[in-house]
């Protein structure tokens, strides 16, 4: 069986990443991807964790988060949809009404 | 006939209702003669109802209605008894003559129907008062009676001093009700009831120590505000802002005299303080004097008639203060009479004169207006105290018990035969500035008398002027028998048996009534010039009259003038400076700080990002590091 570690690292990879395109990229889509990147490395951190340790919670976790993703995935979607509708441009860079 | 007594009340109340929703359907005259009619059936059904009364064969009853707080022995329920007779009559005899006249005097007023709704609601309100069973039931006509009174007075309320007065009459009045409830409080803490028979019953084992005088003389201070008496009778004179029919009905004939009916309801109270009851006596005779010497001087018909009301009423409060329940009761009611004919002479005069009201403008009307200059001769006459008119029998009787009581009371005696010299000037004065003369009013007045529906109500309080008096004469008691059942147990103040003395003192206020009217004629009987200068010869004594001594002036200095200051400086400076500052620097502190941090927010998603990757990234290390 492989080491527990490694699936670690790969979840730490994943979510390193998605972090750094969540902060340098502008497209409201590709940072919603990245959002997903981050939710996912969490994901398999759990459900690794879970198997190590021989214990159900993990996995239960996960599919708790799975719903709730899919219910966000939903929302943020729309919401970039209609912004996109509306201004023809996804760059978050031009969103900036809410400036203190 | 009893069990329907309390139509007597429900009837204007729902004449009021019906003209408040409906008035604006019916037509001019249409809703004078609904409002005339409603308080004219409640005259019928108390007159039937006090039948036998006049038999002298019925006990006081009290007509339960419907129980509003039994605990505290306050409940609608109508005390039905002499006195309660006698003022239910006046009030919805002299009341119906009012509202008579008044469909001629509102005739063109385009709130034609409003003004009887609100004369209706004053008759409704007044008879509460003078049926009530209790002293709650009292209070709440007490209350109402100020409140119509109010509406009343301003009814043309886009005239300023119009609104200005009702709104000085209701202040006024405001102060002397604090003391009427004071006075209740009192009665309440110490006979745990406010129905009559309750305290009146026991008034003689409770009221002990000072008691009995604190409440007769608190009970003072709210018939002093009501009744127009020293020092809160500057309000009545303004109320003559009111149109005339409310003067001679509120002002002169019913709501005014509220303060004398409570002082006689409340005689079994004073029974136990003399020394309160002097003190009422007091301040009606000085009363007396004082305002009867203002209307002297009055210019305006209608402040001469409001003087003379206050004046008249101190005699009351002087019968009533010593004990003479009867006389002044007796004035009461022939003061109704003839008080209210000279009102509405007056208005008469008014309509007619296109609403001239200054005396110096008028002059010559007796060939103009012959009925109601004959009329209100008939009412200046009874008013002045010429027998056999009205005025003097009980004006008489009052002197008579006063001076039958002897010690302090020959002093207030005098006082009051005095004030029975210069009424019977001042009103002198009057009718032959209005009637006689050369006609001093611009040619284009074209005064007329007035139409029938004006003179008729005339005609009639000029007869009960007339023999309104012959009901309590020294020959004969009526009245005393009539309302013995009322004051049971009280002692009453009676004039001398002695009839040598009864007749020295009868000779002695004839002499001063026709001293007074005599002087009167004589001196404005005369050129313009003549009397002008007869005026000027009291000077500077005439224009301190004139200016009634000042003391509008003086309350202004002394009490408007700081309260209105200290109104204005919790308003303006603390109001505003202090409490709303204390909210504005909560605000200003919080919008500060929102400023302060504000910059936080870039509206740049990667901002938001790196602080919540970094908030991350120390809870995170926090934990590896061992966490808590």
């Amino acid at each position: 069986m492989v080491d527990v570690g490694w699936y670690m690292a790969l979840a730490a990879a994943l979510f390193l990443i998605g972090a750094l395109g969540m902060l340098l990229r502008r497209n409201a889509l590709v940072m919603f991807m990245c959002i997903e990147l981050m939710l996912n490395a969490v994901n398999l951190t759990l459900i690794s964790a879970g198997r190590a340790l021989n214990d159900l919670d993990g996995q239960v976790a996960v599919f708790f988060i799975l719903v709730v993703a899919a219910a966000e995935v939903v929302v943020g979607l729309a919401i970039i949809v209609a912004i996109f509708r509306r201004r023809a441009t996804a760059s978050v860079d031009e969103l900036s009404e809410l400036r203190g | 006939m009893i069990d329907l007594l309390w139509l007597v009340i429900a009837l204007p109340l729902g004449g009021a209702a019906f003209l408040h929703f409906f008035g604006r359907y019916v037509r001019e005259p249409l809703s004078g003669w609904l409002a005339s009619a409603a308080i004219g059936t409640a005259f019928f059904i108390a007159a039937i109802a006090a039948v036998p009364f006049f038999q002298g064969e019925a006990e006081p009853s009290t007509i339960p209605i419907w129980e509003w707080m039994p605990a505290l022995g306050a409940n609608f329920e109508l005390l039905w008894d002499p006195l309660a007779a006698l003022m239910t009559l006046v009030v919805t005899g002299v009341g119906t003559l009012i509202h008579v006249f008044a469909i001629g005097y509102m005739h063109g007023d385009e709130r034609f129907h409003r003004f009887f709704t609100n004369l209706n609601l004053f008759a409704a309100s007044m008879l509460t008062l003078v049926l009530a069973g209790n002293y709650a039931m009292l209070f709440l006509g007490w209350e109402l009676v100020g409140l119509c009174s109010y509406l009343l007075i301003g009814f043309w309320h886009t005239r300023p001093t119009a609104a200005a007065a009702a709104k000085k009459a209701f202040v006024v009045n405001r102060i002397g009700d604090l003391g009427f409830m004071i006075g209740l409080m009192v009665v309440f803490a110490t006979f745990s009831t406010f129905s009559y028979s309750g305290i009146f019953e026991r008034a003689g084992e409770e009221l002990t120590g000072g008691l009995a005088t604190a409440i007769g003389l608190l009970f003072l201070v709210g018939a002093a505000g009501k009744s127009a008496q020293i020092p809160l009778y500057v309000w009545l004179p303004d109320a003559m802002e009111g149109p005339t029919p409310v003067s001679a009905l509120i002002h002169a004939a019913t709501m005014v005299t509220a303060g004398v009916y409570v002082i006689a309801r409340s005689a079994p109270i004073y029974e136990f303080t003399p020394f309160a009851s002097t003190v009422v006596a007091s301040v009606g005779a000085l009363t007396a004097i004082w305002a009867a010497s203002i209307a002297l001087a009055q210019r305006d018909i209608k402040k001469v008639l409001a003087y003379s009301t206050i004046s008249q009423l101190g005699f009351m409060f002087l019968a009533v203060g010593a004990t003479a329940y009867v006389a002044g009761i007796f004035h009461l009611m022939t003061h109704a009479f003839f008080k209210a004919l000279l009102f509405l002479g007056a208005g008469s005069v008014i309509h007619a004169m296109s609403d001239e009201q200054d005396m110096h403008r008028m002059g010559g009307l007796f060939r103009k207006m012959p009925v109601t200059a004959v009329t209100m001769a008939i009412g200046a006459l009874a008013l002045a105290g010429i027998p056999p008119l009205a005025g003097f029998w009980s004006k008489d009787e009052i002197l008579a018990a006063d001076f039958a009581r002897g010690g302090w009371f020959y002093f207030l005696w005098i006082i009051g035969l005095i004030t029975a010299l210069l009424t019977a000037f001042y009103i002198t004065r009057l009718w032959v500035l209005v009637f006689l003369g050369e006609p001093r009013w611009e040619e284009k007045a074209h005064p007329h008398e007035s139409p029938r529906v004006m003179t008729l109500p005339l005609i009639a309080l000029a007869a009960l002027s007339f023999v309104g008096g012959l009901v309590n004469t020294p020959f004969r008691l009526t009245l005393e028998h009539f309302l013995e059942p009322s004051f049971e147990g009280v002692h009453i103040q009676h004039a001398t048996d002695d009839w040598l003395t009864l007749a020295i003192l009868a000779g002695l206020s004839i002499l001063a009534a026709a001293a007074g009217a005599g002087a009167g004629y004589l001196a404005y009987r005369r050129p313009p010039e003549r009397w002008r200068r007869f005026e000027d010869s009291f000077e500077p004594l005439w224009g301190t009259w004139e200016q009634a001594y000042g003391v509008d002036d003086l309350y202004g200095l002394t009490l408007v003038t700081p309260g209105r200051r200290l109104a204005e400086a919790a308003a303006f400076s603390f109001d505003a400076g202090v409490v709303d500052g204390a909210v504005n620097g909560v605000g200003r502190v919080v919008r500060g700080m929102g400023d302060w941090i504000r910059p936080l927010q870039t509206g740049f998603v990667r901002n938001y990002g790196v602080l919540f990757l970094a908030g991350a990234v120390v809870v995170v290390a926090w934990l590896v590091a061992g966490g808590s």
